[in-house]
């Protein structure tokens, strides 16, 4: 076979192989993201055509008080999530990785599970255990407060406890990926450690924790993003209420496109979330580079 | 040592009673389901003592549940399948093939991950109407088909695999498509069972797009669908959880039955080494 033939062939079947997923991912991904970027310079409703307004919609953006609350309950659960998942995460994989055998599965089993759960599932069992009536921790609540709260109603409670519900449905993943970090570090230098007479403490702080740091920082960083993404509970727990306070910006954008029909205003809102996520994720690839570097 | 024995027991015991609290509302959702709407806002006893499938019953011939599970079922599916083939060929090309163009694709695949796939919802949602597919199945498909973890996993294990195993296959008189289905596909069958079911899992549990694009009752899919269920109900939380339960336990028993393929393939996709 002569040489030039086998190339046309391998050109041909790298066309072939490459031509159905190209495909899918210019129409349903590129496409889209470009055409969001354009809606967000135009009057557009959700459908039909808008008029070009230059960086009008971004300009109001500034003057949108409701955007800054969004924007500032985003980061209030960024604060409420990020940070106290991965400390529960990182208790509960150092806790599991001491079990052995079956009664490891099984525990590490029933942190997991929750995290397969559909949404509305998770958050139809909660509004359950919460109800203001009946709820099973309501006494809890009332124990602690003197009386009962209807807690997706309060504006106080209301997005600490949505906070709650995310991080009992989410926490799992990050448990997974805590624990095959702690596996990969290697036994000796435990062994090492406790030869040099280290107490536990010295253990984790001097072995565990910085060995444990890149997986740490991913943990962190997948779950910034994650939870800047912010709708399905807030949607379904309390609807952005009570008096906007758990209002982010993914519901501020669904309302603004689906309910007020403003498509283009809705584009602008998207491409701010857009570019925190960007921004944040370009940041994470740097942070995962110096720490693979190490 | 005995002390040490003791002691490992005992801490087992605390971790095991920190997991039991951890899935206690998992354990409450099933005990409530099995009781009468009556007793539920009556008496809270914490155990199961009751065997009252009336919820259920209630649940299945009252809602729409039959339909959105099919729906779910079928737009999973074929997300799952439509996800694999392609993007397992586009990896096979990009570990396999030389082609001009290839860099540049990898690199647009990679860079695809930042997107936030919430913020293109609303063009998403304009590009299907456009199509006349809102309230159908390919509107709620299309837009989920794009799951870049896959070339990339499918394209590290591809690589991985030696170049002399190839020459064989070629020498036979295979083409490349011979290669990827019966040389590097039935090497990597476990990866693909893995990323199967991760697929599936988060096809099946995806609420915001499905909720957007399926309005009508009949095209909602089991997250979506059931939260309309509960609207209508009022308070009646033996109902809805039976819902609830219902509508989780295809994941719950997918879990349990593959749980090693579930948990590699969540640490894989999430670059990290099990």
């Amino acid at each position: 076979m002569s040489i030039p033939k086998r190339r046309r062939r391998e050109l041909r079947a790298s066309f072939l192989m490459t031509a159905p997923f190209l495909f899918i991912f210019i129409v349903f991904f590129l496409y889209p993201t470009f055409s969001v970027i354009a809606l967000s310079f135009t009057d557009a409703p959700l459908i039909g055509e808008g008029q070009w307004i230059g960086v009008d919609n971004y300009a109001k953006l500034l003057n949108d008080r409701l955007f800054y609350t969004s924007l500032w309950n985003n980061l209030y659960f960024v604060l409420l999530t990020v940070i106290p998942t991965t400390v529960i995460a990182l208790l509960i994989a150092l806790a599991v990785s001491k079990l052995k055998g079956r009664m490891q599965a099984l525990v590490l089993t029933l942190f997991f599970l929750p995290y397969v759960l559909p949404v509305s599932v998770v958050t139809m069992i909660w509004t359950w255990m919460l109800d203001f009536q009946f709820g099973i921790l309501q006494p809890l609540i009332a124990a602690i407060t003197g009386k009962p709260v209807p807690v997706f109603k309060n504006p106080h409670w209301v997005m600490p406890m949505i906070a709650v519900v995310t991080i009992w449905w989410t926490n799992g993943f990050n448990v997974l990926l805590l624990i095959a970090g702690l596996r990969n570090i290697p036994p000796d230098l435990y062994e090492a450690a406790a030869l040099d007479g280290a107490t536990s403490w010295q253990r984790f702080w001097r072995v565990t924790w910085p060995l444990l740091w890149p997986i740490t920082a991913l943990v962190l960083t997948l779950q910034l993003i994650l939870q800047l993404k912010l709708f399905d509970q807030v949607y379904l727990l309390s609807n952005g209420g009570p008096f906007n306070q758990s209002y982010v910006v993914l519901m501020q954008m669904y309302r603004e496109a689906f309910q007020l029909n403003n498509g283009g205003y809705a584009s602008a809102i998207a491409m701010v979330l857009f570019l925190f996520i960007v921004i944040v994720s370009v940041l994470q690839f740097q942070l995962l580079r110096i720490g693979g570097r190490k | 040592m005995t002390v040490k024995r003791a002691r490992d027991l005992a801490f087992s015991g605390i971790v095991l009673i920190a997991a039991a609290i951890w899935i206690f509302p998992l354990y409450w959702a099933l005990t409530t389901s099995l009781r009468s709407e009556n007793r539920i806002v009556s008496d809270a006893g914490v155990l199961i003592d009751e065997l009252n499938f009336s919820a259920y019953l209630s649940v299945l011939s009252n809602s729409k549940l039959p339909i959105w599970y099919l729906n779910s079922v079928g737009t999973s599916l074929i997300i799952t399948i439509i996800v694999l083939v392609t993007g397992m060929m586009c990896a096979y090309a990009l570990s396999q093939l030389r082609f001009p163009g290839r860099k540049m694709l990898y690199l647009v695949v990679v860079a695809s991950f930042m997107v936030p796939v919430p913020a293109l919802y609303v063009a998403q949602f304009v590009l299907m109407s456009d199509l006349d597919l809102v309230n159908t199945w390919w509107g709620i498909i299309l837009p989920q088909l794009i799951v870049p973890v896959v070339v990339i996993v499918y394209k590290q294990f591809f690589d991985a695999i030696p170049r002399e195993m190839r020459e064989a296959v070629l020498l036979d008189g295979g083409g490349e498509f011979t290669l990827l289905f019966k040389l590097y596909l039935p090497l990597n069958w476990g990866i693909t069972a893995a990323l199967a079911i991760i697929t599936f899992i988060s096809a099946w549990n995806n609420f915001f797009w499905p909720f957007l694009i399926a309005t009508s009752e009949n095209m909602m899919t089991i997250p979506v669908g059931i939260t309309q269920v509960n609207d209508s109900f009022g308070v009646a939380y033996a109902r809805m959880m039976a819902l609830a339960l219902l509508a989780a336990a295809p994941v719950i028993i997918g879990y349990l039955v593959f749980q090693k393929r579930v948990t590699e393939a969540v640490m894989i996709s999430a670059g990290v080494k099990g």
